[in-house]
């Protein structure tokens, strides 16, 4: 059974993807409970980027760049920013001041509960893609 | 309801434009889009400009926090006239850049240039409208980090170079305002502005107070390039795509101008940094040997972008020799000055992008007979260089004198005659590159035929409209000096 073209570190790569799985669903929790407890869009971004980082060190760049491209890194940061102001525009649609997450919802508990969600997933995800782009630019040869 | 959402969409639209800009990639549509955010951000200064000159300060409180809590924005007469006349000429050197941009810069790198742009233009307006300390060094972070980038996009590798050197000084200017920052919210607790410069004379440490006021001045005397600390801006100038140089000339060393304002009157109060701390004894003999000695440097730069440069920091010189004066009078002739120079500097830079765009570089010393060649050009080039010098009619005349004037107020006599002095400078520098397009007779034995070969309508037309703008302040300079006499008033008032 021929599983890598590079077998040298065998254990390392067999560890690493029993690893990885574990690693984006405890980004996922942090990003997910950031609004109960410690945590939130930013550490859960970098531990997302870890996994992917962890794997480029592993199984090399090229590997890497095909699971996530460059250019799907870049929309990814776009997006993230996207998502983030789109938060404060629907506030502002919704009559109040900009960023005021009271009018996202009829109850203003509910409505901060979902202007903090929607606003750390959006920077959850630009900090994600900023931190793989990092590694890329800084591992790659070119 | 739009006109309570003024004060964000100002900072909202140029944001939402740099990551759409990301996404599209396309260099048209992204120069478009970036084009139409700038122009609704103008319309928004201008309303919000309206607004404050007739109801008074707009206070907006972000995420509906009230103030000492929240983070708020802050406008007042002082504000609203950075605003306008930051987008304003962001607005005008945007339409300008297309071309030069899509013949200088690689294509695929458009849509980063024109997010850059965009992310630049939002911090600067950022650190403009907001009334809270923290919030400033956020936007300055926003608007120095994208400026870094717009400087490499320069085609010459030196921009690099130059880029790096800016980023050291940027950051070391950066890091020092907010070391001040955190001193000032040891000493007192607060953030907000309002808040700040009512704790301040009370607070428990006025060391830390003190320690604070020496970081702020020194990061903010490097971010606006005041004489002793300018060496990174020579060389942004000139290496960095000519368009962005019009932008940075007209907005960013404004900009840190605008915030050393906040800080030393609002903040502070003059009672405080000019009385008690003798702020003059600093920054007047740098303003002073800023604009003699810069001017005396200017003559002798053979290339045009450097040579503007240098009279770039000078004008800056006069700008802080102004607000040294700490009056009614000496704010009116520093504030006029910020947006006459704005205009003038813009201008002048485009009309030598417009020499680089055609004649593919600005070296004075090959530039003769330019005036056949480009009749257009060289004619705003004038148009702008004497306003630059200060001959009557101009912008420039009312900038200097009322800086004289406001000087003489005071009895600071030394100080009117060598504004005199270095405009006479100015006219050197200046005439002696006019004298060379119009006059010289070409140097090589057989001239080459001379033809008509003008810059695209799409670069002189932002520029005509610059110099059609400053000649309007220039004839009535009863309009932009009402402007700024509010703007120093509300200034010298201090926070109701």
């Amino acid at each position: 059974m021929k599983l890598y073209t590079r077998q040298r570190h065998r254990v390392l790569q067999i560890v690493t993807k029993l690893v990885i799985p574990f690693v984006l669903l405890f980004a996922l929790y942090v990003q997910f409970h950031g609004d109960y407890g410690p945590g939130g869009g930013f550490q859960a971004g970098v531990i997302f980027a870890a996994a992917f980082i962890l794997h480029g060190l592993i199984f090399g760049m090229q590997r890497t760049r095909r699971v996530i491209t460059p250019t799907a890194l870049r929309i990814l940061m776009a997006l993230g920013v996207l998502i983030y102001l789109g938060t404060g525009i629907v506030s502002m649609l919704l009559g109040a001041n900009l960023l005021d997450y009271n009018a996202l919802a009829s109850d203003p508990k509910h409505g901060q509960h979902w202007g903090i969600f929607a606003v750390e997933l959006g920077v959850g995800v630009t900090v994600m893609a900023v931190m793989i782009s990092l590694f890329y630019s800084f591992a790659s040869k070119r | 309801m739009i006109s309570d959402q003024l004060p964000a969409l100002v900072i909202v639209i140029p944001m939402l434009a740099a990551p759409l800009c990301v996404l599209v990639r396309k260099p048209i549509v992204c120069w478009a889009i970036a084009l139409v955010a700038n122009f609704l951000v103008v319309l928004s200064a201008w309303a919000l400009f309206e607004k404050v000159r007739e109801d008074g300060v707009i206070r907006y409180a972000l995420g509906g926090w009230a103030a000492p809590t929240g983070i708020e924005y802050y406008v007042d007469m002082m504000n609203a006239t950075m605003l306008l006349l930051v987008s304003f000429i962001s607005c005008v050197t945007l339409v300008y850049a297309y071309k030069s941009v899509s013949k200088t810069v690689l294509t695929s790198k458009h849509y980063l240039f024109y997010a850059a742009w965009m992310l630049c233009l939002t911090g600067l307006l950022g650190i403009s409208i907001t009334g809270d300390a923290f919030n400033v060094f956020v936007f300055l972070e926003i608007s120095s980090l994208s400026m870094y980038m717009l400087i490499a996009f320069g085609t010459d590798r030196r921009a690099l170079t130059a880029s790096f050197r800016y980023l050291i000084m940027g950051s070391i200017g950066a890091s020092f305002i907010l070391i001040g920052i955190g001193f000032l919210y040891a000493a007192t607790g607060a953030l907000n502005m309002v808040d700040l410069a009512q704790r301040i004379p009370d607070a428990e440490s006025q060391r830390a107070v003190l320690v604070a006021f020496s970081f702020l001045t020194i990061g903010l005397m490097i971010k606006s390039a005041v004489f002793p600390l300018h060496g990174w801006l020579a060389n942004a100038y000139q290496h960095s795509p000519i368009a962005v140089t019009a932008f940075l000339a007209g907005t960013a060393t404004k900009v840190s101008l605008y915030v050393l304002l906040r800080f030393f009157f609002s903040i502070f109060g003059p009672d405080y940094s000019f009385g008690a701390m003798l702020l003059n004894v600093v920054l007047l003999p740098a303003a002073v040997a800023g604009f003699v000695l810069l001017s005396l440097v200017a003559i002798f730069q053979s290339d045009l972008r450097r040579m503007l440069a240098y009279s770039s920091v000078a004008q800056i010189g006069y700008i802080i020799a102004a607000f040294c004066l700490a009056s009614q009078s000496g704010l009116t002739a520093g504030i006029v000055h910020i947006i006459n120079h704005g205009i003038i500097k813009t201008a002048l830079f485009m009309s030598v992008g417009c020499i680089l765009y055609k004649v593919g570089h600005t070296h004075s010393h090959s530039l003769d007979n330019l005036m056949q060649k480009m009749p257009l050009t060289v004619t705003a080039f004038i148009l702008s260089g004497l306003g630059l010098i200060g001959v009557p009619l101009t912008v420039g005349f009312v900038s200097k004198f009322s800086l004289i004037s406001a000087a003489m107020e005071r009895g600071w006599w030394m100080v009117g005659a060598l504004v005199l002095l270095s405009s006479l400078f100015a006219i050197v520098y200046i005439g002696r590159v006019v004298e060379i397009m119009l006059f010289r007779k070409s140097r090589t034995e057989t001239p080459a035929p001379v033809g008509r070969s003008e810059a695209p309508l799409m670069m002189l037309v932002p520029m005509y409209v610059l110099i059609g703008i400053s000649i309007w302040f220039g004839v009535s300079g009863s309009t932009t000096l009402s402007v700024a006499a509010d703007a120093a008033a509300a200034l010298l008032g201090g926070y109701q």
